[in-house]
């Protein structure tokens, strides 16, 4: 299993990877925000983790199709299933969704507070948005493979598993982004909403797999 | 170890390619599958894999013991697609599927030089040519072991001193009690190996 973490993250920083087009999406989303809305600061630094949050989802949502297609393009998917007897298929599926999220999208919370300052963010505020998103995006990443292996065949399935995993990804953003507020207003908390971000974070590391997993072993062709 | 397959169908999109192809292969014998395009062969391999499911009848494995006690677990699959990563050097990829698939062989340099490659190693998959990039896929069965090779077209691209080379591979495969299951248009160079011609369609 190790060895397919290892081999998933060479993939996504040699060429062609695409482990910054994530990061590059996420700074052209939060660097255009401030001249849409204009330069009223307390407005920009009210809706900051909100915009962060929503453009990290998106960003989290774009490179996910190549997740499973570019194995399956170059006939390493067949062989990942065949091994399945030997690691369960569930377990090779949750290594290569850590990978991922860890090539393409831990990036992302690392640039966050950076681009928290373009919003005219409090300290506090960039952290609990930083550590709102650390725990948070690893659930989209789980999602979004179930997606990825539903679509796994279609050639153009990028916009398809967007369309998909979005409405799944609802309550993530809005426990981030409410546990994110908790920080900084004082009567909202901050632990209940983190709590459960965390535990939809869990809980969706065993559905996800599991699922795509089930999706990959009967789409194969 | 014995790969028994009984009564199979397949189907492809709902239409049956074929049907009632059944076979029995003890350990040390080859099957060699012909047929024309579009007879199912590669339907056959990958059914026999378990990648596809089978339409009707059944496949499996009879004393394969603990490491192998299924088709899947038992067998290397070398379909038309070679499996390996354009970015990556031709070790790196080798020396992943040795580490992925478990039940390692020979180490990646030996496999390497067993196909001529001895030397490219360091070279980006990408990089090779047709028959190379054939011979390093070929090196990806002997880095892991398993008894049951299921072969589609193994020699395709490959030129005649590498095809006598992969021919004595097989060879060796065979007599230390491995099974080959071979779908070719080429002769391959195994002697005594069993036939399973696939016919017309129903």
């Amino acid at each position: 299993m190790w060895s397919l973490f290892l081999r998933d993250i060479r993939l996504s920083i040699r060429a062609g990877g695409g482990a910054l087009i994530g990061v590059i999406f996420f700074l052209a989303v939060i660097v255009t925000i401030p001249f849409g809305v204009g330069p009223d600061l307390n407005l920009l630094s009210r809706i900051g983790p909100a915009i962060l949050w929503i453009a990290a989802l998106l960003a989290c949502l774009l490179g996910l199709d190549r997740l499973f297609q570019a194995d399956r393009e170059d006939g390493s998917l067949d062989l990942l299933v065949l091994n399945g007897d030997r690691h369960m298929l569930a377990l090779t599926v949750l290594t290569k969704c850590l990978a991922h999220w860890t090539g393409s999208v831990l990036p992302l919370v690392v640039a966050a507070p950076l681009l928290g300052l373009f919003m005219n963010m409090e300290p506090l505020g960039i952290g609990a948005t930083a550590l709102t998103l650390l725990v948070g995006t690893p659930a989209i990443t789980f999602i979004g493979a179930a997606g990825a292996a539903v679509a796994v065949a279609l050639p153009r399935g990028g916009l398809l598993i967007s369309v998909l995993v979005l409405p799944l990804t609802i309550p993530v953003l809005i426990f981030g982004v409410s546990a994110s507020y908790g920080a900084i207003a004082d009567p909202a908390p901050f632990l209940q909403p983190f709590l459960i971000l965390a535990a939809l974070t869990l809980f969706l590391a065993v559905v996800g797999p599991l699922a795509a997993a089930l999706a990959l072993r009967h789409g194969t062709d | 170890m014995r790969l028994i397959a009984e009564n199979l169908g397949g189907e492809r999109g709902g239409e049956t390619v074929f049907s009632n192809i059944g076979f029995a292969i003890d350990k040390g014998e080859a099957l060699i599958v012909t047929g024309p395009n579009g007879a199912g062969k590669s339907t056959l391999l990958r059914i026999v894999a378990g990648l596809l499911p089978a339409a009707a009848g059944k496949v499996l494995v009879e004393g394969g013991g603990e490491a192998f006690p299924t088709v899947a677990s038992a067998a290397h699959y070398l379909g038309h697609l070679n499996a390996m990563k354009t970015v990556l050097s031709v070790e790196e990829n080798l020396g992943f599927w040795r580490a992925f698939q478990s039940e390692p062989g020979l180490s990646v340099e030996e496999a390497l030089e067993t196909v001529a490659l001895g030397g490219l190693g360091h070279l980006p998959f990408g990089y090779l040519s047709t028959g190379q990039r054939r011979r390093a896929s070929i090196a990806k069965l002997l880095v892991s072991r398993r008894p049951i090779w299921l072969l589609d077209e193994p020699t395709a691209g490959l030129d005649k001193a590498s095809e006598e080379r992969f021919a004595g591979l097989m060879r060796g495969h065979l007599d230390d009690g491995g099974i080959v299951v071979a779908a070719t248009h080429l002769p391959l160079g195994l002697e005594g190996a069993k036939a399973l011609r696939m016919g017309q369609v129903l």
